[in-house]
């Protein structure tokens, strides 16, 4: 097990290496340029600018250039704001997100595996359709219609909870963001759960379990579950990383100080540090998230066997 | 004495106690005080004066810094570092007595500060987006392209307390550019010690009203009343908090919660709920700027006059103001928004008075002459970057010339996209905006001049357009120098480069309890002059 | 363990099984029923409503409520097209892209999962790896800078949306298959000498067919709801086409002062996830090979 996680970090590098290289030529093929906007700049001004931050360059050149400043730790400057590095923003952004994130993740497993377990045991009865079509609402309803909606009835009209803002991350201002992160989720989470929780219900060694006389809740804590959650164990590694990093409309409607904004705005504003920095943040944090999920996966399904 | 209570569910009994009796206490005496915040337009790229380059980033950066002059509670200039100056017959001389006054950090302000701040933004090496804004001032093109050293900048300290600046022209609009966040001074000695690094909380010095306290990238922005101020006894406002969400439906929300007093700018879609449910809160009043469609008059058939005149008559701009945007934009027939200074009446086109079915026929005829019609119709694409404005204009436009037998295929891409190819000439017809950097109308007329480059997106040119541009750059006379800008913009409306569709307007969202924000044409409301009751 | 041949015979009756079942999922039935009117709908958009998708009703309000007297059904929207055509045309591109992209995830994601967790060992490692790469390269990014790059395509979206998805797909039919392929009758299969390609293709796919129906009704709304996401940024489809996702992020922003905007189009967004989950559900447990 620990060769073989060691493996997959060695693995990671040239993983890396190819995802900055597409991303970064990618982002340069991109028609438009950091500084084009309304206001047109002199040609004087805008060649003063491009020198000042290196852009003057061949594009292979600036393209060795930024592999050797991230070795050193430097992803530089942000072309939006200014008075930021790249690496400033990640640092202040991501433990926002993270936390975010978690809590959505972990609502939504929760809420997820019970409402679909429940509803797999309870197979096509009134109550299956009934959590099944509350789960789906998560899935129907899309997050830039829930997020304003929770606003106005909690926000506004009930004043019960914050309308928007981070609040130095006071929980009332996390309530609705981890509501609206987490709802379709929970949907998804549910879905898997209920549709892998049928088959393993049905499979032969629950069979076997249930033939040996044992009790219904054991049968089903103990053994069911563990395989009947699989492919939502499969799901949360990509889950996870695209609620941390995906939240771009909860920020943008909540306010929030997260590190998904970075992301799409940096790609529409042409900001290459902060797309490459967060680019490369986020490739790392995907290849660890799968390797977690593949460790567990390996360890609740005792026929997979992590080579 | 308003204490925030941001959040109902979380209200704290005795704070609340405290803040009723503070309230009852010392509400007869003063109204001094409080916590204004405010929803500004987006996040500012820096905090630094020669970076920034939008109006969402002066209405912060231009709380924390005075320039020269500054703006009053109506935007217009009055004295600010400056308190009096004296200007040469032929208008290109101003030499101002600067009044004693201290940096934030207790430093004492000198001329040489504005000497150090003026060649820095036009050092090739600030990389200032706006320095060509300046070109105004003797040298400082050379210096800003490189071709002259900083000290030929003719900006001169006679002494520490006076300032001599030349101008390579009368500009009448010169006090008024000097409010503007290019002319702002910036702390040497600041500069010197933090490098990159001076616009951080704590690092930061400034001349203005208000000081940086914190600054949350993406979120929001805290300022706090310079005690150093000259003026400080006369700024009510204790604390500012800008913030910087542009998603202006949820801004809304958080106005009608409480939790901001003044949001500047809301989407035009939601006018009809406002003006029946915050009526007194919404605040609408011309701006200077207009909304056009620059025609790309190199490329066939736009070289074609009447192919452009067509264009621009099919278009019925009170439908689209009355009905699609309905915020009280005023319809435009010329450049140049009415109301600028030193400009008596823009001139406009000469079919406005015609009715609009008379003008549709007319505009189908002129199609008819330049080779269009059914069999052969004329088809383009209309660009217009993303924006469910621009989107809900475009998509009116192009039903309007959808009469005259024009096909019109709507493009949207987003803004880089747009404006890099508006920029190489890449375009037929789009849409594109100007908001006036000071009040005079030759910051639009410019626009069109051959010699503006990369700005004028049509390619517009015209040599008698561009003589009388340059003969009213060096008159003094502002009477005459106004006929001679009309005569170039009558010379534009006939020629029709452009294609004006409205004039702006500014919207703002203001509690009842600000006061002392008054609605201007420039839209800036510096808060030194709102209090909170 | 049976023969190869008496599988096929077997196989062939679970088909038509599954059908007969699906038939009597009341739930599955009415939404097909549903989905199917939606689908008719669309297609015969132009003819139902004397107004067209693209032009303004200059009569009327910029938006204005339903009105029965002009025709305007579900209202108009802030151009004051009619609101009614231009939800149907919605549904059109909207469900055009959520099948075919999904469509292109399930056979390339099939396909390649199955292969790589049956070959496993080397290949599977290669195969995974390759996956985990594509993976981890944020799609958001992927997609918005093919948008930038070549401009609005409705295909392009099918083509980026259904090249993202398929990742998902081939990591679970190949934890699937890692499972299934120990089971005694792939092995027997393996012992008489059946070939791995046949293998793949009559015993692996179908025994996983299960998850991947589930996961399939659950790509079709996320490639919808994605779609939907790209027209919140502002890179959804060019006007004066449109879908529901650009119809639904319009409403949302007025959803107090002019609710028609978002109502009638989430409705019929809604309406259609629901169809698709329960299809999806009912598909399942027709397919289920060990129900019985």
């Amino acid at each position: 097990m620990l060769a073989y996680t060691l493996r997959r970090i060695g693995s990671a590098i040239p993983t890396l290496l190819f995802i900055i290289t597409i991303a970064f030529f990618m982002m340069r093929l991109a028609p438009g340029g950091p500084f084009d906007r309304e206001r047109q700049l002199p040609p004087e001004i805008e060649a003063n600018i491009l020198r000042a931050y290196n852009l003057d360059k061949p594009v292979y050149e600036q393209y060795f250039d930024y592999l050797i400043n991230i070795m050193h730790g430097d992803f530089g400057p942000s072309y939006k704001y200014l008075d930021f590095t790249v690496t400033d923003l990640i640092t202040t952004g991501f433990p926002v997100s993270l936390r975010l994130g978690m809590s959505a993740i972990l609502l939504a497993i929760f809420v997820g595996v019970f409402a679909g377990t429940i509803a797999a045991l309870k197979q096509n009865s009134v109550f299956d359709y009934m959590v099944m079509g509350t789960a789906m609402t998560g899935i129907a309803i899309p997050n830039f219609v829930m997020a304003p909606l929770l606003a106005l009835i909690f926000g506004v009209y009930l004043s019960w909870l914050p309308v928007a803002g981070w609040g130095g991350g006071a929980i009332a201002y996390q309530v609705m963001p981890i509501i609206t992160l987490a709802l379709p989720q929970i949907a998804y989470v549910a879905r898997l759960t209920r549709g892998s929780m049928v088959e393993t219900m049905n499979s032969n060694f629950i069979r076997t379990a249930r033939a040996k006389g044992l009790n219904e809740r054991i049968v089903v804590i103990r053994h069911a579950l563990k395989g009947g959650l699989l492919p939502v164990i499969s799901y949360l590694g990509p889950a996870t990383a695209e609620i941390i990093t995906g939240s771009v409309v909860i920020e943008a409607i909540f306010d929030i100080p997260g590190i998904g904004r970075y992301f799409v705005n940096g790609a529409l504003n042409r900001d290459y540090p902060v797309v490459m920095g967060v680019v490369i943040f986020f490739a790392l944090l995907i290849i660890t998230l799968n390797l977690v999920v593949d460790l567990i996966y390996g360890f609740l399904d005792p026929r997979v066997k992590v080579e | 004495m308003q204490k925030t209570l941001r959040c109902k569910l979380f209200q704290f009994r005795p704070l609340l106690f405290s803040a009723l009796f503070f309230t009852l206490f010392f509400s007869q005496s003063a109204l001094a005080g409080g916590d204004l915040r405010i929803a500004s337009m987006g996040e500012p790229a820096s905090l630094d004066p020669h970076k920034v380059s939008g109006t969402w980033e002066s209405a912060v950066v231009g709380e924390m810094f005075v320039g020269l002059t500054a703006e009053n509670i109506k935007a217009e200039p009055i004295p600010g570092v400056a308190e009096s100056w004296t200007i040469s017959e032929d208008g290109k001389t101003y030499t101002f007595k600067l009044r004693k006054s201290n940096w934030s950090d207790g430093t004492p302000f000198t001329a040489n500060d504005f000497v150090y701040s003026m060649r820095r933004i036009l050092l090739p090496e600030t990389a200032a987006e706006y320095a060509s804004l300046l070109y105004i001032i003797k040298g400082a093109e050379a210096v800003n392209t490189g071709k002259a050293k900083p000290e030929t900048l003719a900006v001169k300290a006679l002494d520490d307390l006076t300032l001599e600046i030349q101008l390579t022209g009368p500009a009448p609009y010169f006090l008024e550019l000097l409010t503007h966040y290019t002319a702002y001074p910036v702390p040497r000695h600041v500069l010197e010690k933090y490098g990159k690094l001076w616009t951080k909380p704590g690092n930061m010095v400034v001349n203005g009203p208000y000081t940086l306290v914190d600054w949350v990238p993406n979120t929001n922005i805290k300022l706090t009343k310079n005690q150093e101020f000259w003026d400080a006894a006369d700024v009510s406002i204790d604390n500012l908090t800008f913030y910087t969400q542009e998603d202006r439906t949820a801004v809304q929300k958080r106005f009608r919660a409480g939790e901001i007093d003044i949001a500047l700018d809301f989407s035009s879609d939601q006018i009809n709920w406002l003006r029946k449910n915050l009526p007194k809160e919404t605040r609408i009043a011309p701006y200077m700027g207009v909304y056009y469609y620059p025609i790309n008059t190199t490329k066939k058939p736009f070289t074609d006059l009447r192919v452009r005149k067509a264009l621009a008559m099919a278009i019925n701009r009170e439908a689209i103001v009355d009905k699609v945007l309905k915020t009280g934009e005023i319809a435009a027939y010329s450049f140049v928004p009415p109301g600028m200074a030193n400009y008596d009446k823009g001139a406009e086109v000469d079919w406005k008075d015609i009715p609009y079915p008379e003008r549709i026929k007319q505009a189908k005829a002129l199609l008819k002459e330049a080779g269009f019609g059914p069999d052969h119709p004329l088809e383009f694409t209309l660009r217009y970057n993303t924006s469910e404005n621009h989107k809900r204009i475009a998509v009116a436009v192009a039903s309007m010339w959808k009469q005259i037998g024009v096909k019109a295929e709507l493009f949207n891409s987003e803004v880089k996209v747009h404006y890099a190819d508006l920029k190489q000439g890449d375009f037929q017809v789009a849409r594109a905006a100007w908001v006036a950097d000071y009040n005079d109308a030759q910051n639009f007329l410019y626009l069109l001049e051959t010699r503006t480059g990369a700005n004028n997106y049509g390619r517009y040119s015209n040599a008698n357009f561009d003589k009388l541009m340059l003969e009213a750059e060096g008159t003094a006379d502002l009477k005459k120098r106004s006929e001679l800008m009309r005569q170039a913009e009558a010379q534009a409306m006939a020629d029709l480069p452009i294609i004006p569709i409205y004039h702006y307007v500014s919207k703002s969202l203001v509690s009842q309890k600000v006061k002392g924000f008054i609605d201007n044409p420039k839209n800036v409301h510096r808060c030194r002059y709102i209090t909170l009751q | 363990m049976v023969p190869e041949d008496a599988q096929i015979i077997k196989g062939r009756s679970l088909w038509q099984d599954a059908r007969r079942r699906l038939f009597h999922n009341k739930a599955a039935v009415v939404s097909m029923i549903l989905l199917g009117t939606i689908v008719i709908l669309a297609i015969f958009a132009p003819y139902l409503s004397p107004w067209a998708y693209d032009d303004p009703d200059w009569g009327y309000d910029f938006p204005g409520p339903p009105n029965f007297e002009l025709h305007h059904w579900f209202g108009t929207d802030g151009n004051g097209r009619d609101l009614f055509v231009r939800t149907l045309f919605g549904a059109r591109v909207s469900l055009l892209v959520g099948i075919l992209a999904t469509f292109v995830s399930l056979l390339i994601g099939v396909t390649y999962g199955a292969t790589a967790g049956y070959l496993g060992g080397r290949t599977d490692n290669i195969m995974m790896r390759i996956v985990d790469v594509l993976y981890s390269l944020p799609f958001m990014f992927f997609v918005i800078l093919l948008m930038v790059f070549f401009g609005r395509n409705i295909f392009l979206i099918f083509i980026a949306l259904g090249a993202v998805q398929w990742l998902t797909m081939a990591r679970i039919v190949r934890g699937q298959t890692i499972s299934i392929k120990k089971k005694e009758f792939i092995e027997a299969a393996h012992a008489v000498g059946v070939s791995n390609w046949k293998i793949i293709f009559r015993h692996i796919i179908p025994n996983v067919l299960g998850p991947v129906i589930v996961y399939m009704t659950l790509t079709i709304p996320q490639v919808i709801l994605t779609e939907s996401f790209l027209s919140f940024l502002g890179l959804g489809i060019q006007e004066p086409l449109t879908s529901w996702g650009v119809l639904i992020s319009e409403g949302a922003k007025q959803m107090e002062s002019s609710p028609w905007l978002l109502i009638f189009p989430a409705v019929f967004l809604a309406i259609t996830l629901f169809c698709f989950n329960f299809i999806g559900d009912g598909l399942r447990d027709a397919l289920d090979p060990k129900d019985r």
